[in-house]
């Protein structure tokens, strides 16, 4: 069991836990990522390491609630437990120094974004970090992701905070100012996001990792249901990656494949969703 | 009970015919994940093992990878001495209630029983499962006399994944007076007999029976611990001091085919469709883990990885379940028992039949596999006679689910993380007569030595391993 011993809301649906596993603490580098089960019939849904502290041997997971395991793991209190926490998995991220690097997160990937920014900055590297939203309620973790970097730039469809627009519209204007110039772009979030930003920076020829969100079941490449196209080859993103080089990854098929489950992940929300209010009544 | 008045003549012996294993109706059982075999009846095993012929050099253990006793337990099984059966059998082999029900016996210890000439071999497989769920049902794990008052030798050892080959060298060595940890990347114990053999075929309470077992012996089971990322063999020696390793990380890769339109949606891997289905117990609505229920399924494939997924996609509610395999039914690596039990339950065999390509609908689903017949030509390297295509035989199935159980590979994870360790050209692990790999300490067996085996051979390299890793340290 993986005790809390730390839970605070850091943003409408967003919920940041201190997870106590020494293990996974101490062999965690940037980029990796756990696969947590909140309870025992719980999924194994798999969540970005978004820091550690291997004095108290706890671990820091950043989570968005989207559906039935991310909602049933926000019902848990300080104190509990987790089930299961098992990593660190995947690569660690390729952190460099490159000059300035544009650092983008849109909605829950800008938890996946935060620690490469930590750790591009402490390599050397300007930060620019651009957070992007549908809406004003989601822009998530914008003072810590602010204080790491050196500009921070909001951006939301709707302009209810920071600029009207799209994160590539941000990310032009960087890459179209003589004065800024960007020498690498570290992106996460929606698929199709992803794949505006590889498609931006490719006549640029601008390096551009992304990172990818399949759906896993173990992650240790033993199940291939996170299997990914990358430059034509077959790659599993829990092992290989999960980040990939932008320019080479098939988006589309990666986005199609994760409409696998959506209609069992729907009814399972409202079905939850439904119990819960059942049992406040 | 019943025991032998006066001894049997062999004649009277061999008129008794083999028994048979009462079973679940074929069509009912395709529903459900109950078991399939319901086992023996106490009077039922007693006259099968009077078959047993006693013979003063029996052939049967010659054909047990492990030498059970085979004449010594049915002896006692034909007294009625179920318990003393039980305790002989444990003496080779630890997990008689799993092997009872998943060794290939028909190419094992029955295939070398001398009664095969004349008419049908001893039920060892049968009876060997009737006297540990005997075991089992009588006497509580902890009651069963293994737990000897053992001197600690106060050296710790660890073994790297929870599969046959783990828990056997475990469980031996702990009663050698090791303290042994076990570290498992799952979330639960038992390797592919938790995450990969159906309920209907291996069910999850005898297995958990054998990991309370190992945990009354001592063993400490550290599950979520992958070993290569949450910790690496040379953190274990040289930072926790285990004096001695044992690899049983199975071979866990899975094998795509490389064919056209593998990752539309409704393409699994066998490895993923059985996790899901088993470990994750998608089956049960109480789960949250998904899996696609396909009305028409595919299953690429002719070993008992093949057979699991087929029989398990029925009883998720297929219409029509298909194995494709390209060789004939003579070249199916699988149990015969399986596939017998498979064609019981309406399963439809495909014979001598090569997919060429998956292919989807306008959304990017699974709608259909495109295949091509197969003759078959000259032998291979295996022996066996290579499948050729027939040139113009293309047809297609159509299907909403595809698995692929075309075979596994060997996981690199550990093996990469693991300066120094020698592996062979598939990415084996290589060891020596002694299971010891190129490290010193280090033993590796199962799956990942041997590629994809038996749970008997993994258990009986988990055996040797455990007498080896006690010799070493004892120098
Ligand atoms: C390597 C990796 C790192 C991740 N890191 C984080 C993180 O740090 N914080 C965080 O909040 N989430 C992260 N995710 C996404 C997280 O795993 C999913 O949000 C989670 O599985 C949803 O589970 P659920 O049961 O609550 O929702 P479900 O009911 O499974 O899904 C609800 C909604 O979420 C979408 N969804 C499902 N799975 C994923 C997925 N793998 N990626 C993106 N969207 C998905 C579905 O399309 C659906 O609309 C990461 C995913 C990966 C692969
Ligand atoms: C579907 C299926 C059906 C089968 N049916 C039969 C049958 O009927 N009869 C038969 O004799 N054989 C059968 N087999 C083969 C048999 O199951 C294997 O030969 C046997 O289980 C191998 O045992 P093992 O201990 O080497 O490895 P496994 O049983 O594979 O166990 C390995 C364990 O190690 C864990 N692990 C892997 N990597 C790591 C790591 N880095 N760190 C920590 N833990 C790790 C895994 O999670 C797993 O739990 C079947 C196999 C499959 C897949
Ligand atoms: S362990 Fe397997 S091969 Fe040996 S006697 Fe038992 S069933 Fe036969
Ligand atoms: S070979 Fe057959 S008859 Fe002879 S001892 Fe073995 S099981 Fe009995
Ligand atoms: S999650 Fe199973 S192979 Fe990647």
């Amino acid at each position: 069991m993986f005790e809390i011993v730390n839970k605070e809301t850091v943003g409408p649906n967003v919920t940041r836990y201190e997870i106590k596993a020494p293990r996974v603490a101490k062999s965690r580098l940037c980029g990796q990522f756990a696969i947590v089960r909140g309870l025992e019939h719980s999924e194994r849904i798999p969540l970005t390491i978004a820091d550690v502290n291997t004095k108290t041997g706890t671990i820091t997971l950043i989570v968005q609630t989207v559906g039935k395991s991310t909602l049933e793991m926000s019902k848990l209190k300080k104190g509990d437990s987790f089930c299961d926490v098992a990593g660190p998995l995947g690569q660690p991220s390729h952190i460099a120094k490159y000059g300035t690097v544009a650092v983008i997160g849109g909605g829950l990937g800008t938890a996946v974004v935060y620690p490469q920014a930590v750790a591009l900055r402490e390599a050397g590297n300007k930060i620019i970090s651009i957070i992007g939203a549908r809406t004003k309620e989601l822009v998530i973790l914008e003072e810590l992701l602010g204080s790491t970097s050196d500009k921070l730039i909001v951006i939301t469809d709707d302009g209810s905070s920071g600029k009207k627009g799209l994160v590539t519209d941000a990310l032009r204007e960087l890459v179209e100012n003589p004065q800024t110039k960007v020498d690498a772009v570290y992106c996460a979030g929606p698929v199709i996001m992803m794949k505006a930003v590889a498609e931006l920076t490719r006549p640029m020829n601008i390096p551009t990792i992304v990172s990818l969100n399949p759906v896993m079941v173990d992650g240790t490449g033993m199940c291939g249901g996170c299997r990914v196209t990358i430059d034509g080859k077959r790659k599993f993103a829990c092992v290989d990656g999960p980040e990939f080089d932008g320019h080479k990854v098939d988006f589309n098929e990666l986005m199609d494949r994760l409409k696998t489950y959506k209609g069992h992940e729907n009814k399972k929300y409202e079905e939850h969703k439904c119990e819960l209010l059942k049992g406040n009544t | 009970m019943s025991s032998e008045p006066k001894k049997m003549t062999a004649k009277e012996r061999m008129a008794i015919p083999r028994q048979q294993m009462p079973q679940r109706d074929g069509i009912e059982r395709s529903r459900d994940f109950k078991e399939v075999n319901l086992g023996l009846a106490e009077q039922v095993a007693i006259r099968e093992a009077q078959r047993c012929l006693q013979c003063k050099n029996p052939k049967c253990v010659e054909g047990c990878p492990v030498g059970i006793d085979i004449p010594g337990f049915a002896k006692l099984v034909a007294e009625g001495d179920f318990l003393a059966a039980a305790e002989l059998v444990r003496r080779d082999n630890d997990l008689p209630a799993v092997t009872g029900r998943v060794c290939p016996q028909e190419i094992q210890c029955e295939a070398c029983c001398v009664r095969c000439k004349s008419e049908a071999p001893v039920a060892v497989g049968w009876l060997e499962r009737f006297v540990a769920d005997y075991q089992m049902q009588k006497q509580k794990t902890e009651d069963r006399g293994q737990k000897a008052e053992v001197k600690k030798t106060g050296k710790k050892v660890a073994c790297i994944g929870s599969g046959p080959a783990g828990i056997t060298c475990a469980g031996q060595l702990a009663k050698l007076g090791y303290d042994v940890t076990i570290f498992e990347a799952f979330h639960k114990a038992g390797g592919v007999l938790v995450y990969g053999i159906p309920e209907f075929r291996m069910p999850k309470k005898i297995v958990d029976a054998e990991i309370r077992n190992l945990k009354a012996l001592g063993v400490n089971i550290e599950t979520n611990v992958i070993v290569g990322r949450t910790v690496t063999i040379p953190q274990l020696m040289n930072d926790e001091k285990f004096e001695a390793v044992f690899i049983a990380v199975g071979a866990g890769l899975p094998e795509f085919m490389n064919i056209p339109g593998e990752n539309f949606k409704g393409v699994y891997s066998a490895n993923e469709y059985l996790t899901r289905a088993n470990l994750m117990e998608a089956y049960n609505p109480e789960s949250d883990t998904p899996i696609i229920r396909g009305k028409r399924v595919c299953v690429i494939g002719g070993g008992n990885t093949a057979m699991d997924a087929v029989r398990t996609s029925k009883r998720l509610g297929a219409d029509e379940s298909i194995i494709v395999y390209r060789r004939s039914r003579k070249e199916m690596p699988a149990r015969v028992e399986e596939v017998h039990h498979a064609e019981e339950e309406t399963i439809r065999f495909e014979m001598l039949t090569a997919p060429l390509e998956v292919l989807g609908d306008k959304e990017g689903w699974v709608a259909g596999l495109k295949c091509i017949r197969m003759q078959l030509g000259e032998p291979d390297a295996s022996g066996r006679r290579r499948p050729v295509p027939i040139p113009g035989s293309e047809f297609v199935i159509d299907c909403d689910l595809v698995i692929v159980a075309i075979g596994i590979g060997a996981n690199p994870l550990l093996t990469k993380t693991t300066p120094g360790l020698k592996l062979n050209k598939w990415g084996y692990i290589e060891a020596d007569e002694n299971l010891m790999t190129s490290i010193p300490g280090v033993f590796a067996g199962g799956d990942i030595v041997r590629g994809s085996a038996t749970v008997i051979l993994a258990m009986g390299d988990g055996k040797k391993a455990a007498q080896n890793i006690h010799k070493y340290l004892s120098q």
